[in-house]
């Protein structure tokens, strides 16, 4: 078993992919690099922190991209988000049998602040165009950094979401909440409730993940073979149910509570034994699911 | 600007757009066409709740009047800052919001985005900047994050981050920035009526965005990249 989550962004691509099939556009040696990080003395990196390409997937030629988290947190910038949204155009242009992002973001990188958040409205365009193409969409969560801002919102316009319980998904930080509403609120330095809000098995649990696997690149590989063919067209019906699943779970939690909210919501959303959540392993969480 | 001076000078004085809490509604008649309009006032912060009363909006309005313009009038200090509302999956219900007004378009609604006062980040995103198109009025202002907190989270000081928000458009607030790089189409400015009328009779399904930004030299190499990524071997 390889962790997926300390691989690098490109071990990844060399693992849950066909062996060396991953072809990369505008690779390091090109020197693709953000124009901004120098005017702040920051670091750059030749491949301003994603690699894209195309690759093949038992057989099935596909769309690539993998953040690096280990660069910047995997912030989307000016060039990081442009080679996502062309990745994306072509997409929809060549129609490969699916498109793969292998997410690990903090979202907008803050260093290119007005840039980055355009950027991402754009990528968020751009994958909803591609899926509107019948081409799936397939988000891969499972970096070490989680996948956060902006790039959370992009994982749920996805046709499918595929964590590992060691991949977090959310909008906000736990830091940037902390830093802003107080460690009362969110005190980013407990692990366990840090895993409870944001972590896969609460991701899982609550429906906002369609596939749980273990921390391993060979588990990560399996589920976007699966996800081949999960094209899921956006509809009325479709934006429909899921209003009513959202509505229905911020009615279930009620406003103030003493006992710890994850818990309560897994409870409430009819999880069985729920308190014992944090301690089950992934293959005993998959039946729990009610939603 | 006040919202209620915004829709009188838009729609005049029985605008029928009502308040309630922080959310803003109603179907106007622009030109003996209908509109609908939905926003926010008090900058307020938009979690869960806030994004799902507003998609909601959207979609009645595509089950109800296929093709009607849709106007999105923001103000807003970005998303919820609360555990619970991540807890409850505030990115989901983003994604929702946007998916719906994305969807909406897809149907044939011009859906139109103006920010009236001001726009941060998560409350932004899945809302003018998803719609054909966005525009803002010139006083309004447009940011990511406010500078003590990027301080905290990029490590360089206020007084730096002050200085680049002066010169540098990639930090400064101002919505001139926004124009530049492609992000904000157009400033409203003299006639706010005539402005949306030409907003409306101008707004295009397609993301122009990146190649405005190279034209209007703000946003300098994110059109090229997205070109050398098509052209790539």
């Amino acid at each position: 078993m390889i962790s997926f989550a300390e691989c690098s962004a490109r071990e990844r691509l060399a693992r849950v992919f066909d062996a060396a099939t991953f072809h990369e556009w505008l690779p390091p040696t090109e020197r693709v690099i953000s124009p901004h990080l120098e005017q702040l003395g920051v670091p750059s990196a030749f491949d301003d922190g994603v690699a894209i390409g195309r690759a093949t997937l038992e057989g099935h030629t596909v769309f690539v991209a993998a953040q690096e988290g280990e660069f910047m947190g995997g912030g989307v910038g000016e060039v990081h988000g442009a080679k996502l949204v062309g990745l994306l155009r072509r997409a929809l242009r060549d129609r490969p049998a699916a498109v793969l992002l292998l997410a690990e973001s903090g979202g907008v990188r803050l260093h290119e602040a007005n840039a980055g958040l355009i950027a991402v409205s754009e990528v968020m365009r751009a994958v909803l165009d591609v899926r509107a193409a019948g081409i799936p969409v397939v988000m891969l969560i499972g970096g070490a950094n989680g996948c956060f801002g902006g790039m959370g919102i992009v994982a749920r316009c996805a046709d499918r979401v595929v964590m590992s319980d060691m991949g977090r998904l959310a909008m906000s930080g736990p830091e940037v909440i902390e830093a802003s509403q107080g460690v009362e609120e969110f005190d980013s330095r407990d692990r366990a409730l840090v895993w409870r809000t944001t972590g896969g098995k609460h991701r899982w649990l609550s429906g906002d993940c369609d596939v749980l696997v273990k921390d391993d690149v060979a588990a990560f590989r399996a589920a976007a073979i699966d996800a081949l063919d999960a094209s899921r067209p956006v509809s009325m019906e479709t934006l429909e149910r899921e209003h009513a699943l959202l509505a229905r779970r911020l009615r279930l939690l009620p406003d103030a509570l003493d006992s710890d909210e994850a818990v309560a919501l897994w409870g409430l959303l009819g999880v069985a034994d729920a308190a014992r959540v944090p301690d089950l392993d992934v293959d005993a969480l998959r039946s729990l699911r009610t939603v | 600007m006040d919202w209620n001076t915004l829709a009188t000078a838009l729609f005049g004085a029985d605008h029928g757009i009502s308040q309630e809490g922080d959310v803003l509604r109603g179907n106007v008649r622009f030109d003996g066409n209908p509109l609908t309009v939905i926003g926010t006032t008090n900058h307020a912060p938009i979690g869960v709740r806030l994004a799902l009363e507003q998609a909601r909006v959207v979609l009645d309005t595509v089950a109800q009047h296929p093709g009607r313009p849709i106007l999105l009038l923001i103000d807003t200090q970005g998303q919820m800052l609360r555990r619970r509302d991540e807890l409850l999956g505030i990115n989901r219900a983003m994604a929702h919001l946007g998916m719906s007004i994305d969807f909406a378009r897809r149907r044939g609604h011009r859906v139109l985005g103006l920010v009236y006062d001001q726009a941060l980040s998560g409350g932004f995103i899945t809302s003018g900047l998803i719609a054909d198109a966005c525009d803002a009025l010139p006083e309004a202002e447009i940011r990511v994050m406010r500078i003590p907190a990027m301080a905290r989270v990029t490590k360089i000081s206020e007084d730096r981050l002050t200085e680049l928000s002066r010169s540098n458009p990639v930090f400064a607030p101002g919505v001139e920035n926004y124009v530049a790089m492609g992000g904000v189409r157009r400033l409203w400015t003299g006639d706010l009526a005539v402005a949306l009328r030409e907003a409306l009779a101008s707004a295009s399904g397609e993301d122009v965005r990146a190649a405005d930004g190279r034209t209007r030299g703000g946003r300098r190499l994110a059109a090229a990249v997205i070109q050398r990524v098509l052209d790539a071997a």
